[in-house]
């Protein structure tokens, strides 16, 4: 394996950690819009609110980090992908704006209309990053994003069947997980009511990520017949562990045990995106530029995981260190009781 | 309109203005938050030693309260950040397409040096009623360093703009023999580096100051007021001398390293010794001559090269075609940043004096008045000083190597794009500036809460959320 395959995969890797938390994310964004009226949501709200709030940033960040590393690492394929998908891309990085100043302003919006605002907003940076971050990963699936700056068609590379079903897939498989996680916050704290709030709605959106996926394959199978042999050839073995990853977790989700979930969930999640990978290698942009052709200078790929590695030994342990005293803290808290939260308005808490 | 300036416009792609736009907007409007999330910090941290060291709780209490602030910064500029981060390539594909081997590293150190700074903020907020009050306090000590770091690696970069290294050019006009720390610790990075961070301070510690001066001048003349006038005033006139040396330094380095630039700045129509320093004034492109303004004569040679026979090169010593797009608009930028820098050091050499004989905040109302304007004199003297170094490199995107009209992107209706985020822009500079102040008009009620900011832990169902509860129907 050269330095630009090892790269490749932190490319992988870095995805992966952003579909576990930012995705996930906009899933609890998902469903912070969805939650309905002021009072039938509030509670729901409540608890998104208290779960995600901390570590937004740190979530975010790793999307950064792959940017960065694509960039750095295979500019040639960044420039193709940034200017052939520059409509999803341009939406993408808007909606972030928007769910990142949600994020800095919801907390200290005072008045109920500023919040009610702020959650129409969260709402939709929720619903439209995953999508169009899911449409461009579709788009690159499907070998609709050739070589050179916009040398794709700039609508169809994404405003195709495969890429919108990957991008509904994205939406789908956030708002799982995100349900997922909130399952297991909720029975956390003692919360009968929410706990089987989320439960419902994290097999919902299973079942509906199941069915959007068994359909992008098929649209696969009819726009681009090689990466669909690739996908259900050597990716098979992936799907797999997703597929099964994903029904145990529905299973387990349906008898009201909350033991693994968490990890079966993420396992289903991480084990489509490195279906991807897999299937997609060693192709950078499929099928046109490889790792090896369109890789950096060989020294610059040595630094980028030496980089990655102290990403990894510095970031882990603070991560690590805020989410242990997250959790002391919320012990030493006492956990106030449901009819406390009595205020809220809107679309927020 | 000349034909020669004519067929310049004609010739450069479409695209170019609309994508210079709407980098310079998003920029410009992320470089006003930098300083705060890099210098906040430290004056935070200062405030946190002394009143833990002297059992100070206004000390404590400012704080408390800057860690607030930083953190609402913070999070807007991980938001236009980003956006940045995705223009490199939605805007500029020639650069990150090529080059980005090349100079892509200090990114990634800056992306690591984001998520930490991100987590040590949150466990910072978190850790106020929480944590014992030294653990706390050393849990945020690396705070400002982290910071350091992620300024020097997108000065880093932006150095590397300026004087491009590390690579030798191919045959083919691709990048070889690529070094990616020559490339990081590059000619210029020595220069703009401190520039910089001096600069971040100066902007952070004044403008903090000014809100309090604000309070000063209102009469509300407490200890609270007083030390938070202090303790950012302080770092700010520290900052303040040495910046006028580094900035010094770093004109002299920009006539060696880009003499273009340089005469941009300084307005140098024609080569030669003996060259006047001239204030102001309009350069007109097409005769390569300048009007008006005030000239003092062989100062610019003096200053730089200390002597009135150093030779400095002007304009014409370069095709009009690699001339600076506006030279009038680099020039002014440099007078008004030199001008608001004098300015600067003679409020904080006042501050100096005054601190020194009496211990206290100068009571002449002028003083409090300047004081009062130097927050946001700072951060004009910040925009002014990137004007001129990105404005100053055009018609570069890599000085002398790659033109900014090879690099720019060929898809899309920029001007569209350009126009939806600056709405955008605007609403969150608005909303940024209602929650700091809706932030200060708490404090006075004193009521400030660790759960109402971000990074904050999560809600504790308190008198805020009744207060809201109260809108209901």
């Amino acid at each position: 394996m050269s330095a630009a395959d090892a790269v490749a995969v932190v490319l992988v890797v870095g995805v992966t950690l952003y579909a576990w938390t930012g995705i996930a994310d906009f899933g609890a964004g998902f469903w912070d819009f969805v939650g309905g009226g002021r009072r039938r949501g509030e509670r729901p709200r409540a608890l998104i609110d208290s779960a995600i709030g901390t570590v937004w940033e740190a979530n975010h960040v790793w999307l950064i980090f792959c940017i960065v590393v694509c960039w750095t690492a295979f500019g040639r394929a960044f420039a193709s992908i940034m200017t052939t998908l520059y409509i999803p891309l341009t939406l993408a990085a808007l909606g972030i704006v928007l769910r990142g100043s949600s994020f800095a302003f919801r907390k200290n919006a005072a008045r109920a209309r500023q919040r009610h605002i702020a959650g129409w907003v969260f709402g939709i940076g929720s619903l439209v990053t995953p999508f169009f971050l899911g449409a461009t990963v579709g788009a690159l699936l499907a070998g609709r994003v050739p070589e050179g700056v916009a040398a794709g068609n700039r609508v169809t590379s994404w405003w195709n069947p495969t890429s919108v079903l990957v991008g509904l897939l994205a939406v789908a498989l956030g708002a799982f997980l995100a349900a997922v996680y909130l399952v297991v916050e909720a029975n956390h704290r003692g919360e009968r009511g929410l706990h089987d709030y989320f439960r419902i709605r994290a097999i919902a959106a299973g079942v509906v990520a199941v069915l959007v996926g068994i359909a992008a394959v098929v649209a696969l199978r009819a726009d681009d017949r090689r990466m669909y042999e690739r996908v259900t050839g050597r990716g098979l073995a992936l799907l797999i562990v997703a597929s099964v990853a994903l029904v145990v977790t529905l299973v387990l989700l349906a008898r009201r045990s909350t033991k693994v979930v968490r990890a079966g969930g993420a396992l289903a999640v991480g084990a489509l995106v490195w279906t991807w990978g897999v299937s997609q290698f060693p192709y950078l942009l499929p099928f046109d530029l490889t790792i090896d052709d369109g890789a950096g200078a060989a020294v610059t790929m040595r630094w980028i995981l030496v980089w990655f590695l102290v990403a990894l030994v510095t970031a882990v342990p603070a991560l690590i260190l805020l989410y242990v005293l997250g959790q002391r803290g919320e012990i030493a808290e006492e956990p106030a009781p449901p009819e406390a939260y009595t205020g809220p308005t809107g679309l927020v808490q | 309109m000349t034909a020669m300036t004519w067929w310049l416009l004609a010739s450069e792609p479409a695209q170019l203005v609309p994508a210079r736009s709407q980098m310079a907007f998003t920029l410009g409007f992320h470089i006003i938050l930098v300083p705060i999330g890099v210098a906040l910090p430290t004056m935070m941290l200062i405030a946190n030693y002394k009143g833990l060291r002297h059992s100070d709780p206004v000390a404590l209490t400012l704080a408390q309260r800057w860690s607030h602030a930083a953190a609402v910064t913070f999070a807007v500029g991980a938001v236009t950040g980003t956006v940045l981060s995705f223009e490199m390539g939605l805007l500029w594909p020639g650069l990150t397409g090529i080059y980005g081997d090349v100079f892509g590293l200090p990114f990634q150190i800056e992306a690591i040096s984001f998520m930490l700074e991100a987590i040590l903020i949150a466990i910072y907020i978190y850790g106020w009623k929480r944590l014992r009050p030294w653990t706390h306090f050393w849990l945020g000590f690396p705070i400002p360093f982290v910071a350091i770091a992620g300024a020097f690696a997108v000065i880093s970069a932006n150095s590397w703009m300026n004087q491009p290294a590390g690579f030798t050019l191919g045959s083919d006009g691709r990048p070889t023999n690529i070094d990616p720390w020559g490339a990081i610790f590059n000619a210029a990075l020595p220069y703009e580096l401190p520039h910089f961070l001096l600069a971040a301070y100066m902007a952070a510690g004044f403008t903090v100051a000014s809100i309090y001066v604000v309070g000063w001048l209102r009469g509300r003349r407490d200890r609270y007021h007083r030390l938070g006038i202090l303790i950012p005033f302080t770092v700010a006139a520290i900052a303040t001398p040495i910046q006028m040396s580094v900035g010094d330094t770093t004109a002299r380095q920009v006539f060696h390293d880009q003499p273009v630039k340089f005469a941009a700045m300084e307005v140098v129509t024609e080569t030669g010794s003996d060259q006047p320093e001239v204030f102001f004034g309009r350069y007109a492109g097409d005769t390569n001559t300048v009007s008006g303004g005030i000239s003092i004569p062989g100062l610019n040679s003096i200053l730089a090269g200390f002597s009135r026979d150093t030779v400095v090169h002007g304009l014409d010593s370069v095709d009009p075609a690699d001339r600076p797009s506006n030279v009038t608009l680099v020039h002014w930028a440099f007078d008004i940043m030199v001008g608001i820098g004098t300015l600067l050091l003679g409020l904080s050499a006042w501050f100096a004096i005054a601190y020194w004989r009496r211990r206290d905040v100068p009571r002449a109302r002028l003083f409090l008045w300047g004081a009062t304007a130097a927050g946001v004199l700072s951060y004009m003297a910040i925009e002014c000083g990137w004007i001129v170094t990105e404005v100053g490199r055009q018609p570069w995107i890599v000085y002398n190597t790659e033109r900014t009209a090879d690099a720019v992107t060929t898809s899309g209706n920029i001007w569209v794009t350009f126009g939806v985020i600056a709405a955008i822009y605007v609403a969150i500079g608005i909303g940024t500036i209602r929650v700091l102040r809706a932030m200060s008009r708490r404090w006075q009620r004193e009521d400030a809460d660790d759960a109402s900011v971000p990074y904050g832990p999560p809600d504790a169902p308190g008198p805020e959320l009744t207060a809201v509860g109260g809108d209901q129907p």
